[in-house]
C-alpha cells in the first residue's frame, strides 16, 4: 500500500513550523545573510518551541520523532533560510550518532541536557585532508588509564564556535583504516580545544562554519560511544538519517525559489502580458515545479525507508544528489526569471542561489552520492 | 475558574474565497481551514485568565469530524478538554445557540468566552443569543478582560469609543481583535494534545435542533477593483479626485 497524504499530526507540525518561520526567520534572513550574524536567539526560539533535537528518543524526554516528520518540518525551516536550517540540523546530525550508538546511561548523560536546556552541538568528522574520503581521517585517540586522549584537526564544522558539545570521530589505530574509527562525546569546555575564526562563506552565511583543533584533549572512558572501532559503522548509519534531511532542506529552498518566481512572473509584464504567460518562462516554471515535487518524494521515500529500518543507503544518496542538484538548477532558473533584478540583493533569489550551492557540497558532495549509488548498483 | 470556549471552523482569512455555482454559499472545498480568528483570541484569553492556575478550559465545536484539527489545535494551545458535537443541520446562529446553551447547562462554566463573530457567516449574534438563552449577563466586543474574585470587568469596543462594564460570574464575553495575539502552539504540545480528553456528542444528546427558518438566497462577490491610473501631474490628480472620484470638495 502507498499513501502520499500527510497525517493530521504531520499537517499540524507543518502548519506550526510554517507559522514559526514566517514570524521568526523570514523577516530577518536577509539581514543575517548580509551581516553573517549567527542567529542564536532565533535558534533558541526554535528550541523553546520544540523544533530542535527531534531525534532524541522519548525514553530520555525527547520528541523521538520519526524521520519523515522531521523532514516535513525541515522543509518549512529551510524555506525560510537554509543557513538557519543548517545550524538547526547540525544538532540532529551531531546527536544522531549518540542516539544510534550510545548505551542508556550515555544517552541520559549526553542527550538529556539537550532536552533540559538550549544547547548547540557539532558533528566533527571532516578534516583538512579527509572530506569525501572520511575514512582516511587522521585525528587520533589513545587510551591512558581511565581516559582517552584526542589529538587532531577538524574542518568545516557547523556550529563549531557556538556548540556546547562535539561528537568527534577519531582513530584508535590508523593502520586499521575505517575499523579503527571510534566515536567520542566531547564537551566544548574540555581543555585543549581551540576553535579558529569562522569561514567567510559565499552562501548560508548565517551558519557558523569553523575549523577546530584538539590538542591532548582528555575525556573519561565512558565518553567513548559504541566501543572502540565502531565509529565508522555509526557514522555510516547516521548518513541514512542526515542525507534525507539535508535533501529535504534543498526542497525547502527550491519551493521558495519556485514561489518567488511564480509571484514575480504574474506581476512582471513584457510585451503587454505577464512574463509567466510567455511560454519560455511558463515552461521554466513548469520544470521547476515538477523537479521540486520529484525531489520532495525522493527525500520522503528515503526517510520512510530509514524509519522502517529498511536499507536506505542508496535511496538516501538518490535523494541527496538529486534534491541538491535540482535545487541548484531551480535557483539558477529563478535568478534568470527575475532577470537583472534577480542578480541584485533587492530581490530574494540571488541569496537562494548562493545558499543552494552549499547543499551540493556538504553532507557528501553530489559526486560522492553518485559513487555510493554506482557501487550499490555494481554490487 | 471553568471557562467554556466555543470555536467555529472557518476558511483561512488569507484564502481566495469564491461563490459557488448555485450562488447560495461559498466554495467550501480545497481551502485551508483555521480556528475562526476571533475564537482563537478567545482561547488565548481563557489561557491568560487561568494563567496556569486552578480551573479548566473546555473547547467545543459543532459540525463533525472535520472540526477535529481545530479542536486539537486549541488543545495544543493549552485548553484542557474538547467536545465535538456532530450535527447534519446547517449551522446558523439559531441552530448553534441552543446546542451551546445545552453544553453550558451540562458543563456549568463560570464564563463563556467566544469570538464576536465567525468570519464566514459574519452573523455576530451567537454570544448575545446565548447570554439571553442562559439568562446570563454579557459583555460584547471585548478588548480587555480582567477577573477579580467572582467579578469580571470588561473593556468593550463601542461605536466611536470604548465602554467598561462589570458583572458577577457566570456570564458571556465576546472577543474583539485588539484583545490579544494568540500564541503558536509548541511542537511537544501538539504531540500531547492527542492525549487530552476528547468527547464526541450528537445534537440528539443535547436535546436535538431544527433547521433554521432562515435561508440564504444568494451571495455575490464584491465588485472587482478597477485598475489604477497614472496621471501626469499633481493638478490632474487633484482634478480627478474632485471631479471623478468626488472625494475632494
Amino acid at each position: 500500500m502507498i499513501s502520499f497524504g500527510l497525517t493530521e499530526d504531520q499537517l499540524e507540525y507543518q502548519r506550526m513550523a510554517r507559522q514559526f518561520i514566517a514570524q521568526t526567520v523570514i523577516p530577518h534572513a536577509g539581514h543575517w545573510d548580509e551581516t553573517g550574524h549567527f542567529p542564536k536567539d532565533a535558534i533558541r526560539s526554535a528550541w523553546e518551541n520544540g523544533l530542535l533535537n527531534l531525534c532524541i528518543p522519548s525514553s530520555v524526554g525527547g520528541a523521538g520523532m520519526p524521520l519523515v516528520d522531521t523532514l516535513i518540518i525541515s522543509e518549512e525551516i529551510s524555506y525560510g533560510c537554509v543557513g538557519y536550517s543548517t545550524s538547526c540540523m547540525a544538532n540532529e546530525l551531531a546527536l544522531t550518532p549518540i542516539v544510534l550508538g550510545a548505551d542508556e546511561d550515555q544517552k541520559r548523560k549526553f542527550l538529556k541536557p539537550f532536552v533540559d536546556e538550549f544547547k548547540l552541538a557539532a558533528f566533527c568528522l571532516s578534516e583538512p585532508g579527509a572530506g569525501s574520503d572520511a575514512a582516511s581521517l587522521r585525528t587520533t585517540a589513545r587510551r591512558e588509564g581511565d581516559e582517552w586522549v584526542i589529538n587532531g584537526q577538524k574542518q568545516w564544522i557547523t556550529n563549531a564556535t557556538h556548540a556546547d558539545f562535539y561528537t568527534v570521530f577519531a582513530t584508535v589505530d590508523r593502520e586499521a583504516g575505517h575499523r579503527g574509527i571510534t566515536l567520542f562525546a566531547v564537551p566544548r569546555d574540555t581543555p585543549g580545544i581551540t576553535v579558529a575564526p569562522h569561514e567567510n562563506k559565499m552562501g548560508q552565511r548565517c551558519s557558523d562554519t569553523a575549523p577546530i583543533s584538539f590538542e591532548d584533549v582528555r575525556v573519561p572512558a565512558d565518553h567513548c560511544i559504541g566501543g572502540p572501532g565502531n565509529g565508522w559503522k555509526i557514522a555510516m548509519h547516521t548518513l541514512d538519517f542526515s542525507r534525507p534531511l539535508v535533501a529535504m532542506s534543498a526542497v525547502g529552498v527550491a519551493r521558495r525559489a519556485l514561489e518567488e518566481s511564480i509571484n514575480y512572473a504574474k506581476e512582471r509584464k513584457t510585451f503587454g502580458k505577464p512574463i509567466g504567460q510567455h511560454q519560455a518562462i511558463g515552461f521554466m516554471l513548469s520544470d521547476m515545479a515538477a523537479k521540486t515535487q520529484a525531489a520532495r518524494l525522493l527525500a520522503l521515500e528515503a526517510a520512510w525507508r530509514t524509519d522502517q529500518g529498511l536499507p536506505a543507503n542508496k535511496e538516501a544518496s538518490f535523494a541527496k544528489a538529486m534534491c541538491a542538484d535540482w535545487c541548484m538548477e531551480i535557483c539558477t532558473d529563478a535568478v534568470q526569471i527575475f532577470g537583472g533584478y534577480g542578480y541584485t540583493k533587492e530581490y530574494p533569489v540571488e541569496k537562494l542561489m548562493r545558499d543552494a550551492k552549499l547543499i551540493q557540497i556538504y553532507e557528501g558532495t553530489s559526486q560522492i552520492q553518485r559513487i555510493v549509488i554506482s557501487r550499490e548498483l555494481m554490487r | 475558574m471553568k471557562i467554556l470556549v466555543p470555536i467555529a471552523r472557518t476558511e483561512d482569512y488569507n484564502a481566495r474565497i469564491v461563490v459557488n455555482k448555485a450562488g447560495d454559499d461559498i466554495e467550501r472545498g480545497g481551502v485551508a481551514m483555521v480556528i475562526n480568528p476571533f475564537d482563537e483570541i478567545a482561547v488565548e484569553e481563557a489561557l491568560r485568565l487561568l494563567d496556569g492556575g486552578e480551573g479548566e478550559i473546555v473547547v467545543v465545536a459543532i459540525g463533525g469530524d472535520e472540526a477535529a484539527p481545530e479542536l486539537r489545535r486549541a488543545l495544543a494551545m493549552g485548553a484542557h478538554r474538547a467536545i465535538q458535537i456532530n450535527t447534519e443541520v446547517k449551522l446558523m446562529p439559531e441552530v448553534v445557540t441552543p446546542l451551546l446553551a445545552a453544553v453550558a447547562e451540562r458543563e456549568q462554566p463560570d464564563l463563556v468566552l467566544m469570538g464576536k463573530q465567525s468570519i464566514d457567516g459574519d452573523s455576530g449574534q451567537v454570544a448575545q443569543r446565548l447570554a439571553h438563552r442562559l439568562d446570563w449577563p454579557q459583555a460584547t466586543f471585548a478588548y480587555e478582560v480582567s477577573v477579580e474574585g467572582g467579578t469580571v470587568t470588561v473593556g468593550c469596543e463601542v461605536d466611536g469609543g470604548t465602554e467598561t462594564v462589570a458583572f458577577d460570574l457566570p456570564g458571556v464575553i465576546s472577543t474583539d481583535l485588539r484583545l490579544n495575539e494568540p500564541r503558536l502552539p509548541k511542537l511537544p504540545d501538539i504531540m500531547k494534545a492527542k492525549k487530552k480528553p476528547y468527547e464526541v456528542l450528537t445534537d440528539a444528546d443535547l436535546g436535538g435542533v431544527e433547521e433554521s427558518p432562515i435561508k440564504v438566497l444568494s451571495l455575490s462577490p464584491p465588485p472587482e477593483r478597477q485598475a489604477g491610473q497614472i496621471v501626469a501631474d499633481v493638478d490632474t490628480l487633484i482634478a480627478k479626485l474632485r471631479d471623478e472620484a468626488k472625494v475632494l470638495a
